[in-house]
């Protein structure tokens, strides 16, 4: 990959030049949300329970909590969506959040640890609503006039991939897409379908996504469903959304699940899956689970997007750190 | 054996593939949101020299390759192989010529040279970043003529043919650049 071309002339300068930059992307991003009457809301980094999802790992730090004996383990949040879903249910209305949020192992062109997120909720939006929003948003940032395309799981798959039906297809076949195109994987069995879909997914066709364009891909398998709902007429289709531009994955929206015993199911889920893999037990998020059973979430939509990223694209950057102060290891 | 997984991954790692010796040149987390990670590694095979690419499931492991890089004096080539010895040991090894044809004419007796050992037999040599060679052909430049950029070709003493400026002449020493074949400088004596 080529090393990112940078203005050496005047090294601090350019530094500055850079922030301002950042500065005036977050000032934009408030703006377009203050300017539509949704509220800011400062959730807490810090919590008890943390997000049990078997690919995403919370980072935590122990707290001295007066009245205990032993410091007690908090986690820092991976997302804003618990606070901002118990938020919800007690009827703040739509609302937003922009700060840093913090996942674990991962340090690369395109990720850094601590990193900045938008995430936002709006009441009785729709799927589609909402995609249709988070597309204006980032056709503004990005300023470019890029038409914006929306293009479905099984579409991207018959198109990028051709494969006619990702939902019916067997691991052979995508295994056989991959091969195809010389690319070699190591330590994904024969049979393991989700994966070798998930791969065709990464290693083929999210690199032709949003070329010249907002790419929305939406209605993800239920597998994948996360905390979305799933279509009332089709139950292996998830409502949820994932935004490319040249490539890069940018948010990850859903329509929001509201059924509080489906999420402790879907918590439940997780964790035993955390157990196969004998990856750590974690605590769930009790409050959020008492908040939704007492007060149900009003039908809402919601996304996350990575601002970082969102810059990169902006400013041309090749490397994510380009965009911060100081990235992980010079912090 | 010592193995490696992969999230000890990074730029000059050493490690075997099918018994190869093989060092990563680029290393790409590829996490989705919601799905398993993977590595996407960019490696060299030291044996071949060729760049090549596997996405490996992150967790996996791989085993370590007895690899090492080794400063080795260059002693002389008796036609079919190069000998080189460790200065402070006066350990000697020999590669087969076929193996260091595209930096052989860089080599120069006594020069200290990296060679890299693979279960400590040499299976490359890269010779030091800037050698003084002896011009001993190029055609006397144009009287006068003491800036044009364009140079002309000139044969140095271990038989490597660079572009030199038209001043240079014949008996000149000149400071070259290895790694690209490109003239530097006129060395001072």
């Amino acid at each position: 990959m080529n090393e990112p071309v940078r203005d050496q002339s005047d090294p601090a300068c350019s530094v500055f030049s850079r922030l301002q930059k950042r500065a005036q992307l977050l000032q934009t991003l408030r703006a377009f949300f203050y300017g539509r009457g949704v509220m800011e809301v400062d959730t807490p980094i810090l919590s008890a329970g943390t997000v049990p999802d078997v690919h995403l790992r919370a980072l935590s730090t122990l707290v001295q909590v007066p009245g205990e004996r032993d410091k007690q383990r908090f986690y820092l949040h991976t997302s804003p969506e618990y606070p901002m879903k118990r938020l919800l249910c007690l009827g703040s209305g739509d609302i937003f959040y922009l700060g840093k949020v913090f996942r674990d192992g991962d340090l690369s062109r395109r990720h850094q640890v601590e990193f900045t997120m938008l995430e936002w909720y709006r009441l009785g939006f729709t799927l589609s609503d909402l995609m249709d929003e988070v597309a204006e948003l980032i056709g503004q940032i990005l300023g470019d006039g890029r038409p914006v395309e929306k293009l479905s799981y099984r579409e991207a798959f018959a198109h990028y991939a051709g494969i006619a039906d990702i939902f019916t297809a067997t691991a052979a076949e995508c295994k056989a897409v991959l091969d195809a195109r010389g690319i070699e994987i190591v330590g994904v069995d024969d049979d393991d379908k989700p994966l070798w879909e998930q791969l065709v997914l990464t290693e083929v066709i999210e690199a032709q996504l949003g070329r010249n364009a907002i790419t929305l891909l939406y209605h993800y398998p239920a597998r994948e469903a996360a905390l979305a709902q799933v279509l009332a007429d089709n139950p292996l289709v998830a409502e949820r959304f994932e935004v490319y531009v040249e490539g890069l994955e940018l948010a990850n929206g859903y329509h929001e699940l509201a059924d509080a015993s489906a999420y402790r199911q879907r918590f439940v889920e997780a964790l035993a899956s955390r157990k196969a893999l004998g990856l750590e037990a974690v605590p769930l998020d009790e409050p959020l689970l008492q908040t939704l059973e007492a007060t149900p979430l009003p039908d809402c939509s919601g996304v996350a997007l990575g601002v970082d990223r969102l810059l990169m694209l902006q400013q041309g950057y090749a490397d994510i750190k380009d965009g911060l102060p100081f990235g992980l290891l010079e912090a | 054996m010592a193995t490696y997984s992969t999230n000890e991954f990074k730029n000059g790692l050493k490690f075997l593939l099918d018994g190869q010796p093989c060092t990563i040149v680029d290393n790409t987390i590829v996490q989705p949101g919601k799905g398993q990670a993977f590595n996407r590694v960019k490696y060299r095979n030291l044996m071949t020299g060729r760049v090549l690419e596997k996405t490996f499931k992150s967790g996996e492991k791989v085993d370590a390759a007895d690899v090492i890089d080794t400063q080795l004096q260059y002693l002389y080539n008796d036609g079919e192989f190069y000998h080189f010895m460790n200065p402070e040991t006066f350990d000697q090894y020999q590669v087969a010529a076929a193996a260091i044809e595209d930096v052989s004419k860089w080599l120069v007796e006594q020069d200290e040279c990296t060679v890299t050992l693979f279960n400590g037999e040499p299976i490359s040599v890269t010779p030091p970043k800037t050698t003084v060679l002896e011009v001993i052909q190029t055609d006397p430049g144009i009287k006068g003529d003491t800036v044009d950029s364009s140079g002309k070709p000139a044969t140095l003493s271990t038989g490597a043919v660079i572009q030199v400026p038209m001043f240079v002449k014949t008996g000149d020493k000149v400071l070259v650049n290895t790694e690209r074949g490109e003239y530097l400088s006129r060395a001072k004596e």
